[in-house]
């Protein structure tokens, strides 16, 4: 299946994928982060209800400088 | 006895109460250690944080900001930085309460033009209303429009941060009559964002009876932050000091003579 994540494609061999396992393919284990599918914030205590599936918009922000 | 090291002159916003009236902005830093000392030197408590899509290419080791600022030291301000609309404004708010674990205290800002980056106080409005609704607490940088202060004020947000000047220009104060009435009228606490170029500046808002100040480029882009950071500190201090002294009366047209007239040597 074909993701976008952060405006660029991503291919995975699964057909959908968990919230939990897409983090831990992008190696951001341990960042903080939020989550977005298709405008909806994936919140951290759903992330075992929610699949990532074929077309999604995924979004993942984090904090950085500014002001 | 006059309170002299001000101590008990808190600033405080939504409830929460803080020690220091300088806010502080993250960005245009050369890296996070000239970050944290620049702000170590400033004693602000308060700092302003943008959010952005995450760098996927990172590693694992990669540091972050917020772990060189951690949030048992800071207060974080997310902000909404770049955002052009009302609806981008709560989009990237809603996220940023999600990454930092409900965290409520947001600086909402809508632009409405790329070069300037004046605000668009209409979307802001927009924005301001449905976000405390929303139970944020929304600190919300506008223009230095007295009435539309009063209805951000009247829709519940928490502070009013007017600008000085434009965002990252270092032009001062412009116009001290407009945050006068600004600060007159105001029931929540009224914050200068975006403008203050240098320590006198910052005194001056103060002066001027403001809350405290938001600043960024000020410091970020002087010679030596560090340094420019600790004199901001002090700038916003003694002009704390001077507003709760209260100034004398301007005499345009009678000089007074600080030595006694009697006495002088004929």
């Amino acid at each position: 299946m074909k993701v976008h994540i952060n405006g660029s494609i991503k291919e995975f061999k699964a057909k959908k994928i968990s919230p939990e396992e897409l983090i831990i393919q992008l190696n951001l284990s341990g960042k903080r982060f939020a989550i977005e599918r298709n405008g909806e914030i994936i919140s951290k205590n759903s992330f075992d209800e929610i699949y990532i599936n074929d077309g999604d918009k995924i979004e993942i922000i984090g904090a950085v400088g500014g002001g | 006895m006059v309170d002299k090291n001000l101590k008990n002159d808190k600033l405080i916003i939504a409830g929460r109460s803080f020690q220091s009236r300088l806010l502080i902005g993250t960005g245009k830093y050369n890296n996070f250690e000239e970050t944290r000392a620049a702000i170590n030197a400033s004693e602000s408590e308060i700092v302003t944080v943008a959010i952005r899509r995450i760098n996927l290419g990172q590693s694992p080791n990669e540091p972050s900001l917020l772990e060189f600022l951690p949030a048992n030291e800071f207060t974080y301000l997310p902000n909404t930085a770049g955002c052009f609309s009302s609806d981008e404004a709560i989009r990237t708010l809603r996220l940023a309460r999600e990454l930092l674990d409900g965290h409520n205290l947001v600086k909402l800002e809508v632009l409405g033009d790329p070069e300037t980056l004046f605000p668009n106080v209409v979307e802001t409005i927009n924005a301001a209303k449905i976000l405390v609704k929303d139970g944020f607490d929304v600190m919300v940088y506008t223009s230095d429009d007295p009435i539309i202060a009063k209805q951000l004020e009247d829709i519940g947000c928490c502070a009013i941060m007017p600008l000085a000047s434009l965002i990252g220009s270092g032009m001062g104060i412009l116009n001290p009559w407009n945050l006068e009435i600004i600060i007159d009228k105001a029931n929540v606490p009224v914050i200068v964002d975006a403008g203050v170029g240098t320590a006198s500046d910052a005194s001056i808002a103060m002066e001027l009876g403001c809350d405290g100040v938001l600043m960024n480029t000020a410091i970020a882009l002087a010679k030596n932050p560090i340094l420019m950071a600790s004199a901001m500190k002090k700038a916003i201090e003694s002009g704390r000091e001077a507003f709760l002294a209260g100034r004398m009366d301007k005499k345009h047209y009678s000089a007074s003579p600080s030595s006694p007239a009697k006495g002088l040597i004929k």
